[in-house]
């Protein structure tokens, strides 16, 4: 079964029409990254995605459900800022999803537990590399710590689709390195189907075993918004596929994966 | 020659240029007053520091025959009492209200033109209103505070509920939170540290319509005073409320702001990176 299927899926505000015509089939396991130019839909269609908006036409199945448009605890986000609760430390970032599964009308757990959820988060926090830092709260934290707790927060409702919506872009190249090292740890520990949106092109290739680049193939120069984005490159990274890449685009993930 | 604006004045100097303009006022009035007293020894508009300080003697220190109590304190306490419970109540309101509209579209379309509609009618116009309803007894003194102060608590909550960045709202909806563990998980600790930071803004307009509420009907209370010995020109009377009355408001404040810093440490980070 595809992890992702999209068919003849159109997304429009008004009469502004962002992505149009999107076919997609993603295997279970995947690492799609997107990449394409600003205004070309890569978050709409990490967006459409994780529910936050409905195609206006088309179809969207996730492990061959139609996809309700709400986000919900089978689909965890690591957005580039923001994705952590500011009043919480890193330990009870990470508990959060636990509370609100134990307790529909507190939100809170008591007791064992409560042990039991911080004992998880404990681990899950250990499992980014922040064994030591769980009384810590995010204003007091680098950027780079901050997308760890964030990713530890999703990864402890054992999502089966994780979306990061440049989830790199504000940190620094060295920590942007660590980082990618423990996604593509994590990626394989948890047999996650990750969608990546980027901007770095030498990362989509780098991490990506897909690489979708999204942009608009026709234009209406009187009215741009009335045509849409769509997938116009889909490369697999295995090497027969990587052969027939356009040479500009070749040369770039030659140099990434080495 | 340093530019005007780098010039940071430090210790000592900080202080005297506090004081500097206190200093200055209470010369010129001593000044003025002892001019008007060389005219006329009787003059009661500039009083004497003397006479001030008979007047706080009797005021805060001698208990009032009739009443059987300090005028200071029954005043006081009526004020406070008044201003806490009408404060406490908004605040509650506020929170309640604030969550709803920062948080659902479907309250917000419910409720904003009714509470902007509301937020515009002075509500010193609507005190007669509150008298004919609540009678002139606590009662419409409270609802008076209320209805001042409410509706900028709420619009001001409202919003900064409403600027908790989405990615938080649909992080937390991936972590499988509902509405309401959202509003009381991840809207309620957040919104607290301005509530009170709101509370804190709206303290000055509260006193005003306590003290207006007091003035128009009431038999005790600090703003029911200083109405009251308006009528005699007890300058010696009015002028130490009006200080005393500067110094609750202002304790207030401090206290306010010092709970926020303790209560929400989150909020108030120590070398932020």
């Amino acid at each position: 079964m595809d992890a992702l299927s999209l068919h003849q899926v159109w997304v429009e505000y008004g009469d502004k029409i962002v992505l149009e015509r999107v076919n997609l089939k993603v295997a279970p396991g995947s690492f799609v990254s997107i990449i394409g130019p600003s205004g070309a839909g890569k978050t709409t269609l990490l967006r459409l995605i994780l529910g936050q908006e409905a195609p206006t036409r088309g179809k969207a199945a996730l492990f061959g459900e139609l996809l309700r448009a709400e986000p919900g605890p089978d689909r965890g986000v690591v957005f580039q800022r923001y994705s952590v609760f500011p009043h919480l430390n890193a330990r009870e970032n990470v508990v959060f999803g636990l509370e609100c599964a134990g307790s529909a009308l507190r939100g809170r757990l008591w007791g064992r537990k409560r042990r039991d959820a911080l004992d998880a988060a404990d681990a899950m926090l250990a499992a980014v590399g922040l064994k030591d830092a769980r009384k810590v709260f995010p204003a007091q934290m680098s950027g780079g710590m901050q997308q760890r707790v964030a990713i530890a927060q999703a990864l402890i409702m054992k999502p089966k689709v994780l979306l990061l919506d440049e989830p790199f872009g504000a940190l620094d190249p060295g920590v942007r390195v660590d980082m990618h090292g423990l996604i593509t740890q994590i990626w394989g520990e948890f047999g996650l189907t990750i969608f990546m949106v980027t901007h770095d092109i030498k990362e989509a290739f780098a991490l990506g075993t897909r690489v979708l680049a999204l942009d608009k193939p026709r234009i209406d120069e009187q009215a741009p918004h009335r045509y849409g984005a769509t997938i116009v490159y889909d490369m697999s990274m295995d090497k027969k596929v990587r052969a027939e890449l356009p040479p500009e685009i070749a040369a770039i993930s030659g140099e990434a994966a080495s | 020659m340093r530019r005007l604006l780098n010039v940071r004045p430090r210790g000592g100097v900080l202080v005297l240029l506090g004081l500097a303009p206190i200093v200055v006022l209470l010369l010129i009035y001593l000044l003025t007053s002892e001019a008007r007293h060389a005219l006329n020894p009787n003059d009661k508009i500039l009083p004497t520091f003397a006479a001030i300080a008979r007047a706080i003697d009797i005021m805060a220190f001698q208990v009032d025959p009739q009443r059987g109590e300090i005028p200071l304190w029954m005043d006081t306490r009526a004020s406070l009492s008044r201003l806490g419970i009408a404060l406490g109540i908004s605040t509650m309101v506020t929170l309640a209200l604030g969550l709803l509209l920062g948080l659902l579209p479907v309250f917000r379309a419910l409720t904003g033109p009714i509470i902007t509609a509301i937020a515009m009618a002075p509500p010193i116009a609507l005190l007669p209103i509150l008298f004919i309803v609540l009678g002139l007894g606590e009662a419409s003194k409270i609802g008076l505070i209320m209805i001042g102060v409410i509706p900028a608590m709420v619009r001001d909550l409202g919003a900064h509920v409403r600027a908790i960045p989405e990615e938080q709202l649909i992080k937390a909806q991936t972590l499988g939170a509902s509405t309401w563990q959202i509003m009381l998980r991840v809207a309620l600790p957040q919104a607290l540290p301005r509530l009170i930071e709101i509370v804190r803004l709206q303290l000055g307009a509260a006193w005003v319509f306590l003290i207006s509420a007091e003035a128009i009907a009431a038999d005790v209370g600090l703003g029911y005073r200083i109405f009251l010995v308006r009528r005699y020109l007890s300058m010696d009377i009015i002028l130490p409320y009006v200080v005393w009355i500067a110094l609750l408001a202002v304790t207030l404040d401090f206290l306010l702001a010092a709970f926020n810093r303790t209560a929400f440490s989150w909020a108030h980070p120590k070398g932020a990176r």
